[in-house]
């Protein structure tokens, strides 16, 4: 009996005794801070700090892995007691919040009916989910349950409602979601994106160049959010005043309304929202991102420029433009005449950018007055280039220029400076694009007995917006479609006449048009007395030619050379974009490269790589194109208050005005709402009104 | 090819958990996640193989030569529990990362039937040095496999529409009975 318990005694002995030893030798230390930080912590061991639990966040904060700021739910007040419990000064975090990507909900197309567990995951297991969309929220509510902090509701429409104010996000719905159409978004991140294909685009929103998210901001003009309208509008244009007056409106080519009726009026409704602002007497509050320390040089004003100026500020870089003109906004102001974009609105929407914190120096050239190596010597971390179009191109008729020829761009110029000279007499202007008719209907304001635009092609190939064209008619301005300039007729140096040739149509050219061939035997000549060449523009790149500038390689259009996917130039802290990289283009298209400009030096400055945007959509996706919509019927589309004749002559007074709250709200209304594939009814509409009415 | 066949066997056919039926506690405590019950699985199959060679050693070398063969089940629960604890506290010092996975397992494993019952097995079928090694490693990959298949049905089940009172470990237990059934069909194929 002794044996076996000395045995049994002695292994338990020898087991203590070898744990005990183990336990001092192996003895890991355990920082106290991690508990002290764990106490602080709210832990709901939600994740959303990217860390397993909370233990594991305090852990990484003691070790200095994650930033004090790290938990998402606590937010900057237990952020601030961490830090004062660290001894360390507390990073400003941006706010982070959840926003679904879904305008489907109970109106997209079934593709069988559900009837099983109440939870999208399920759902998704049988066939992709009971939607037809691929994007589509399936409106079971996993979300819903995954939010701890009950900031999310199920709406009537079957998507969910979120509360900014009650998110803190910390991404439990973002990982709930099995379409992946819930994301967490800082403005940061609302500024370095673009479409991807695999995005719910709405048609207008896949054509816009600036991809301004138009169904969402109409959506808020319908509801009365003028202010929320304008500030989606601004997260992809900064410049909601001036598109909303001279934008051709790229995006209602694409309106899907138009396959049953007349496109929604997009442009006045964005002219609409920004008017508010403009009216409302005080600017919205535009957040900017803690500074960075950066500093990014930007060359240019105009459009292009003032984006990137906008966008770069607002990721929270220190922004100078320089301007060889002595005001801001570039061709906006020295190319559009006061009669489409007043100045004093200009000015408004200008002083809205450089309150952010931008500087500016004006009345300073690039090449006479400073180099770009003397830039990077003053600490440009970056420099952008978007100095435009500014040259006008010649016909070169004749070798000396008489007196009353006048290129386009000088001719609109001029009229910035001295508002009230006059042209006298009759008046040629040669091109068809919107610089031709800008400096034709300016001509008739200034006086002009008579206003003649001669084009060598006919009507329909005019690159001028349709618009103008038709306004241009209504003032009385006379056209000569297929009419080619040949000579100039001078009495002495002055001009008393235009030699023109008759053209016909031939084959087309590689941009599609067709090509103008001479008929002999047809010329023919008007008299004039005051000429404008408004025949096209190319880039001024005189600059690189001089001392003390980088090489940087140019194209045989007298285009900046660069990357198309990041607009770097081959000097890589050099950038470029808008009319300078693409040639003359629109003002949004300039808009656009401003903020993709943006993106990249943002990611160049920070990460010194730019990283590339798989799937980036970059044409209509094909299945979003229908050839009819069931349910719609039309409704006319409201119009803009337009000046009368007698008024517009002889002044400068704009005209076009803005449509009224109550011309919005109907137009917002014929918006369908479209995502990619899903579009609302009208039919259904009509009856919920209906309804309505009867119950009521 | 005879150790091939007792692995096989082991793994199959007298498999611990849906033939035996030891190690019940794990499997449907740990089972509610794929992830969990991987860890869980690899525990098992180390400790299971360190425990059985400990075990072996100290009934051959101690308890044999004494002639103490009754107090095996005793000693073994002492050895296994004082071993679980040792490897724990080593493998935090040693391996941050192989704790991470396996460390939260640890304890639990210092109970688990299945453990012991490969230990007590390895005595029964008085199995040589060798034998026991295989017996062991694949009886608890054996484990492994079944908590793999039984955690996945969970998944599932967590998203079905279960009556409510058969909701939780009443339907687990059906489950296993069905898997269990199922793998009646090795039954015979080795001895």
């Amino acid at each position: 009996m002794l044996i076996p318990a000395l045995i049994l005694g002695g292994i338990a002995v020898i087991a203590a005794v070898g744990l005990g030893v183990a336990a001092r030798v192996f003895y890991v230390e355990e920082d106290p801070r991690i508990k002290g930080i764990l106490d602080l912590l709210p832990g709901a061991n939600c994740g959303g700090c990217g860390l397993a639990g909370c233990s594991a966040c305090a852990a990484a904060i003691v070790e200095g892995k994650a930033e004090v700021n790290a938990c998402v739910v606590g937010q900057t007040e237990v952020a601030r007691s961490i830090a004062a419990f660290m001894g360390m000064e507390m990073k400003d975090n941006e706010p982070q919040v959840a926003c679904p990507d879904c305008q489907g909900g109970a109106r997209a197309t079934r593709k069988y009916e559900y009837g099983g567990f109440d939870d999208c995951r399920a759902a998704m297991l049988f066939y992709h989910g009971p939607l037809k969309c691929d994007h589509g929220c399936l409106g079971l509510g996993t979300c819903v349950r995954a939010c701890q902090f009950g900031a999310i509701t199920m709406g009537d429409e079957g998507l969910p409602l979120f509360d900014p104010a009650r998110c803190v996000g910390c991404g439990a719905c973002v990982q709930s979601c099995p379409k992946g159409i819930i994301s967490i978004i800082s403005e940061t991140t609302k500024i370095l994106h673009w479409n991807l294909y695999s995005e719910c685009l709405a048609p207008c929103r896949q054509k816009c160049p600036a991809q301004v998210n138009v169904p969402k901001y109409i959506e808020h003009i319908k509801n009365g959010e003028y202010d929320l309208a304008l500030l989606t509008v601004k997260e992809n244009n900064p410049l909601p005043l001036s598109t909303g007056r001279v934008c051709p409106e790229p995006c209602s080519l694409a309106c899907r309304r138009q396959i049953e009726d007349e496109p929604v009026a997009i442009n006045y409704l964005k002219r609409f929202a920004a008017d508010w602002e403009l009216n409302s007497g005080k600017r919205l509050h535009v957040p900017v991102a803690p500074d960075t320390g950066k500093k990014v040089t930007i060359i240019g004003g105009g459009p292009g420029g003032l984006s990137a100026a906008y966008y770069l500020r607002r990721l929270g870089h220190e922004v100078t433009l320089f301007d060889q003109m002595p005001a801001l906004g570039g061709m906006l102001r020295y190319g559009i005449p006061e009669y489409r974009l007043p100045k004093a609105i200009l000015d408004w929407e200008i002083q809205g950018i450089l309150d952010l914190g931008v500087k500016a120096r004006t009345g300073v050239k690039l090449g006479r007055d400073f180099t770009l190596d003397f830039l990077r010597a003053e600490g440009a971390d970056a420099i952008f280039l978007a100095v435009g179009a500014w040259r006008d191109r010649e016909l070169g008729l004749s070798e000396t220029t008489p007196d009353g020829v006048v290129s386009g761009i000088k001719f609109l110029e001029g009229f910035q400076d001295d508002p009230l000279q006059k042209v006298k007499g009759r008046s040629i202007v040669i091109g068809g694009g919107n610089t031709a008719i800008d400096a034709a209907r300016t001509s008739l304001r200034a006086g002009a007995e008579s206003v003649t635009i001669v084009y060598r092609r006919s009507r329909d190939e005019m690159p001028a917006n349709p618009v103008e064209i038709v306004a241009a008619e209504e003032e009385g301005i006379q056209f000569r479609f297929l009419c080619a300039p040949n000579k100039f007729i001078t009495k002495g140096n002055q001009l008393t006449g235009l030699e023109v040739l008759g053209m016909e149509l031939g084959e087309p050219d590689p941009s599609g048009r067709r090509r103008p061939v001479p008929v002999e035997g047809t010329e023919e000549v008007i008299p004039c007395e005051q000429l404008v060449e408004a025949v096209g523009q190319t880039p001024d790149l005189d600059f690189l030619e001089q001392e003390g500038m980088p090489a940087l390689p140019t194209t045989r259009w007298t285009t900046i050379d660069a990357k198309e996917q990041t607009l770097q130039t081959d000097v890589p802290y050099i950038f470029t974009g808008g009319d300078c990289f693409t040639g003359p283009g629109l003002m949004v298209e300039a808009i656009s490269a401003g903020r993709f400009a943006a993106r990249s030096i943002h990611f160049y400055m920070t990460t010194g790589e730019i990283p590339p945007i798989e799937h980036r959509q970059t044409e209509l996706v094909p299945d979003s194109i229908f050839d009819s919509i069931a349910g719609v019927i039309p409704k006319p589309k409201v119009h803009e208050p337009v000046v009368s004749l007698e008024d517009r002559l002889g002044t400068f007074k704009e005209v076009e005005g803005t449509i009224d709250e109550e011309d919005a709200s109907y137009e917002a209304r014929r918006c369908l709402n479209c995502g990619t594939y899903c579009y609302d009814h009208d039919m259904e509409m009509e009856r919920m009104e209906d309804g309505e009415s009867v119950a009521g | 090819m005879d150790l091939l066949l007792l692995a096989i066997g082991s793994i199959f056919v007298n498999n611990i958990l849906l033939a035996q039926y030891l190690g019940n506690c794990p499997f449907c405590g740990v089972s509610k996640k794929l992830g969990t019950a991987i860890g869980m699985g690899v525990a098992v199959i180390f400790v299971a193989t360190l425990a059985s060679i400990f075990t072996w050693v100290v009934y051959h070398y101690l308890l044999k030569p004494q002639g103490l063969e009754y107090l095996k089940t005793l000693v073994f629960i002492l050895v296994i529990a004082a071993l679980v604890q040792f490897v724990e506290i080593f493998i935090k010092k040693q391996s941050k990362g192989l704790y991470d996975s396996l460390g939260i397992f640890l304890p639990l494993i210092t109970t688990n039937c299945a453990v012991m019952g490969i230990a007590l097995l390895n005595i029964k079928h008085g199995f040589g040095f060798v034998q026991m090694i295989v017996f062991s490693a694949s009886s608890a990959a054996g484990f492994a496999v079944a908590i793999l298949l039984f955690a996945s049905v969970r998944e599932r089940l967590f998203i079905s529409s279960v009556p409510t009172a058969m909701r939780g470990t009443a339907i687990a237990l059906v489950t296993a009975g069905v898997m269990s059934l199922a793998f009646m069909g090795f039954a015979g194929m080795t001895n």
